[in-house]
């Protein structure tokens, strides 16, 4: 018995991986730039929700607000930060996204101060459901059904909509897209936008077992990487896969072997990166 | 990290050694101001002590990373690696200072070998993400194993023999800042060497053109083993040295953020350049210092400002700087010669 | 009289991508001081030929002998080593550094000198002075300090054949020598090519047809992985299947 809740502890845990760690693994499929500043924009996105709280907008509306505000921070740094850097290579990007991830630190530690900011769950979500076998918390089965919604919506839009079409090709080969007359800067700006939105609402949803604290930003930093890495760099269903998979693979190490929990994770994903270096599905076929 | 227009002309110059006729004033100086600092700091030598085992540390990632191009994140592991090792011999075996050097900056290196042979045949985002991986490893493991580490508390009751059974590592740092002085000298002869041999050459081919040296048939993962596992144990030296001056480990020298402090480090005094590591760990470590008085986190704010300015206008880092002037002194002081 | 060995023998190489085959069955000989063109259609799969050839695709089966010696297993450095040298069909060069320095640290590989630690060692100014010679034989030792980045495409391209005449080669790839050389630079690959030394096997892909009629003595036509046809030039020439390959009738 003890087993499912803990698998459905991994499961919401995976649900709040995918939802942010999929805005970083398509722009860094489609931009093919180093972003050490995801994890940023998701504590962002916590700490707007949390302030926008504070002044008793309900939950829901406030997550949205924050995801939409850091969609709107991300398109601003994405056109002054991000866009000069692209040519200059994986290694300038990745420093200057991680002094940017230092700046947000230090910002909003000087704004909020360094504790953690909790982020309160809706009242009807609040408490236990009778799931038969046992009480389980209501807000997690709520970030499973909302992973899973989200999961479909942006499969869905990645696959049938013409904006997804355009994205799977411009991240495919890049030159070509252009070539073809897909205004690329824009899809760019857009799909950065969009992926730092959802980061930020995923900050936002995951307060609970993410919490909102200025470290947040390197704390994590790995994790998200990490789900990026193992399930293929651009690869949307593989960022499912993975997130799912670390999540739970986390939470069940943590029960089962308490001593090596927390780096059980790493091991295996250094030995599985060893072996697939390109992602357990990689998103390209040999060219 | 960049090209440099070449204004003098053996391609050595791309190298920077500094201004050929004025060699030794280029090295004298650094460490003058070393050994100046030992007279002059006061109350601020343990800060001078720090800084020198932050260049220490600094160095090391530019071995990795601003000569063979292998991005890294995680170097830090080595570092904490060493310090663990330092400390933990001093506690259980002897408190001789010069073994516990090599105890650490041996098992880094052991880790450093091993780590290397298995990731370095990956590269790019995920020999970085690797590099990150195997840290984030390192420092869950220490936070783990606190019967061994101390854990959240960190590695406590180390004590340190005098150096040589004659000089006192005592509270006044004075033993302490000549040793690492010492410590830092050895190391960066060696680096110094490493670089303009024939081995540093090669690894700057592979930084450019892993292909091109594979075409000419550099064993190229061999190459990149040597140096990484160079690099940690350069690393771990600096671990084993923060470990006797402060006689304590904490699970901090393991974390990410050291790796990237660095890293910050690295980019501000300008990678490809020894002696960029100086001026890069120097000014952050008295930038930290002073920031820290006024707030905690100001610092952060600082240096991550810095670097981003400094990866988007100033590609070579303070010594860029430098170069920029010295380059424009020497157009003013130098007519062309009549062909 | 027995004929003597080939420098390069391939018997059954075969290769492929999912549904794509780059590679059916090839059989290939190169005898030593062999001048073979190999042409075909885009797609053909030339450049993945010699990509296999030197060991930076793995072959899914098939044997490859360098000099007598099975190298199929070993790996692109190796290679190299035994004799087995290429040029690249888009420049691969050390941009940041000099002309000199590019040439020299190919001699030091060769020579083994590269993982030494000390500096300005008599070998390496050796390395030096070789570099400078190689330089001087292909008309561009003028140019020893300056950088790769700095110099126009068709110098860099002759850099590219320099290099990999310093290391000795027994058999020698080029893929595309001539690729985006502006006619007025071309001569000097020409040049550069036909004073190539005769015991060296050579394999040129191109698609100048009248560089490969000129330079080869040999031809073999690869289309869609497999070897067409090969015969002397004037066979080639005259074939109604390599007119239809090119001209996109017959074969699919």
């Amino acid at each position: 018995m003890a087993y499912l809740t803990i698998l459905l502890d991994g499961t919401a845990y995976g649900m709040i991986l995918f939802i942010i760690s999929v805005g970083l693994t398509v722009t860094m499929g489609l931009m093919r730039v180093v972003n050490l500043a995801h994890g940023a924009f998701a504590m962002i996105g916590g700490y707007i929700a949390a302030t926008l709280m504070q002044r008793d907008v309900p939950f829901f509306i406030a997550a949205i607000l924050a995801a939409l505000l850091v969609g709107i921070i991300g398109a601003v740094a994405e056109l002054t930060l991000y866009r000069p850097l692209y040519r200059r290579g994986d290694l300038a990007q990745a420093l200057m996204t991680f002094g940017l991830t230092f700046v947000v630190i230090a910002a909003l530690t000087s704004l909020f101060g360094s504790n953690v900011k909790p982020i309160a769950v809706p009242a009807f979500l609040a408490g236990l459901t009778n799931l038969g076998f046992t009480d389980y918390p209501t807000y997690r089965l709520f970030l499973i059904a909302i992973g899973a919604a989200m999961a479909i919506a942006l499969w869905l839009i990645i696959d049938r909509t013409l904006y997804g079409a355009r994205l799977r090709a411009a991240v495919d080969n890049p030159r070509m897209a252009r070539a073809v007359g897909m205004d690329v800067n824009w899809l760019f700006t857009g799909t950065f936008a969009a992926g730092c939105a959802l980061a930020g609402l995923g900050g936002v949803l995951g307060a609970d077992m993410l919490p909102i604290e200025p470290f947040y930003a390197l704390r994590y930093l790995v994790i998200f990487l990490v789900v990026v890495a193992v399930g293929g760099i651009g690869n949307f269903k593989g960022s499912f896969v993975a997130a799912m998979a670390i999540g739970i693979v986390d939470t069940v190490g943590k029960f089962l072997i308490p001593g090596t929990s927390a780096y059980i994770v790493y091991v295996l994903v250094i030995v599985l990166l060893l072996w697939r270096p390109h992602g357990l599905l990689p998103a390209k076929s040999a060219a | 990290m960049t090209a440099r227009p070449a204004l003098s002309g053996p391609a050595l110059a791309q190298l920077r050694v500094g201004p050929g006729r004025f060699g030794w004033l280029w090295h004298a100086l650094p460490w003058g101001l070393a050994i100046g600092t030992y007279f002059f700091a006061g109350a601020y030598l343990t800060l001078g002590t720090a800084a020198l085992e932050m260049i220490l540390f600094t160095l090391s990632i530019d071995l990795c990373l601003g000569y063979a191009g292998i991005v890294t994140f995680g170097q830090a592991a080595f570092f904490g690696v060493g310090a663990y090792a330092a400390g933990l011999l001093s506690i259980h075996l002897t408190p001789d200072p010069l073994l516990g050097l090599l105890f650490g900056t041996g098992i880094a290196a052991i880790v450093g070998l091993v780590t290397g042979m298995l990731i370095l045949h990956t590269e790019g985002v995920t020999l970085m993400m690797l590099t990150l991986a195997i840290a984030s490893m390192l420092s869950a493991f220490a936070l783990q194993a606190s019967s061994l580490t101390g854990g959240d508390d960190g590695l406590q009751g180390i004590h340190i023999s005098p150096l040589f059974g004659v000089f006192p590592f005592d509270l006044w740092g004075n033993t302490a800042y000549l040793y690492a002085l010492g410590v830092l000298f050895l190391w960066f002869a060696a680096a110094w060497r490493i670089v303009r041999s024939p081995f540093g050459r090669s690894l700057d081919g592979i930084r450019q053109s892993p292909r091109r040296m594979r075409a000419i048939g550099t064993p190229v993962w061999w190459r990149l083993v040597a140096i990484y596992t160079l690099s940690a144990a350069m690393a771990g030296t600096a671990g084993v040295l923060k470990a006797q001056t402060n006689q304590f480990v904490g699970l901090d020298s393991l974390d990410l953020l050291v790796s990237g402090t660095a890293l910050v480090m690295l980019i501000l005094g300008g990678t490809r350049r020894l002696y960029g590591a100086f001026v890069g760990a120097a000014f952050y470590v008295v930038v930290q210092d002073i920031a820290a008085e006024f707030d905690p986190f100001r610092w952060m704010f600082v240096i991550g400002g810095l670097l981003v300015i400094i990866v988007m206008f100033l590609e070579g880092g303070l010594m860029g700087l430098a170069d920029w002037a010295r380059d424009g002194a020497a157009r003013l002081w130098t007519r062309p010669a009549p062909k | 009289m027995t004929a003597p060995a080939p420098a390069l023998s391939v018997r059954g190489l075969s290769k492929s991508f999912g549904a794509l085959q780059v590679a059916q069955a090839i059989d290939l000989d190169l005898q030593p001081g062999a001048r073979l063109g190999l042409i075909g259609p885009n797609g053909a799969g030339k450049t993945s030929f010699v990509n296999l050839l030197t060991g930076m695709i793995r072959a899914d089966a098939g044997a490859i002998t360098l000099n007598g010696q099975e190298i199929i297993a070993l790996k692109p450095e190796r290679r190299v080593r035994l004799g087995l040298v290429r040029t690249h069909q888009i420049n691969t060069l050390l941009n940041e550094t000099s002309l000199r320095d590019n040439v020299a640290i190919a001699v030091a590989e060769r020579e083994n000198y590269a993982w030494r630690l000390m500096r300005f060692t008599p070998q390496w100014r050796r390395c030096l002075a070789e570099a400078e010679a190689q330089l001087a034989a292909f008309g561009i030792h003028d140019l020893a300090d300056r950088r790769v980045a700095e110099l126009p495409y068709g110098q860099q391209r002759l850099l590219e054949i320099a290099i990999a005449l310093v290391l000795k080669p027994r058999v020698l790839l080029l893929d595309e020598p001539a690729a985006g050389v502006p006619a007025a630079e071309a001569h000097a690959i020409h040049d550069v090519l036909e004073r190539l030394p005769a015991e060296i096997a050579i394999l040129m892909i191109e698609h100048d047809m009248d560089l490969v009629f000129r330079f080869a003595r040999e031809i073999a036509v690869l289309v869609q992985g497999r070897v067409l046809i090969a015969g002397t030039p004037a066979e080639i020439a005259a074939h109604p299947e390599v007119r239809a390959v090119y001209l996109g009738r017959g074969t699919a």
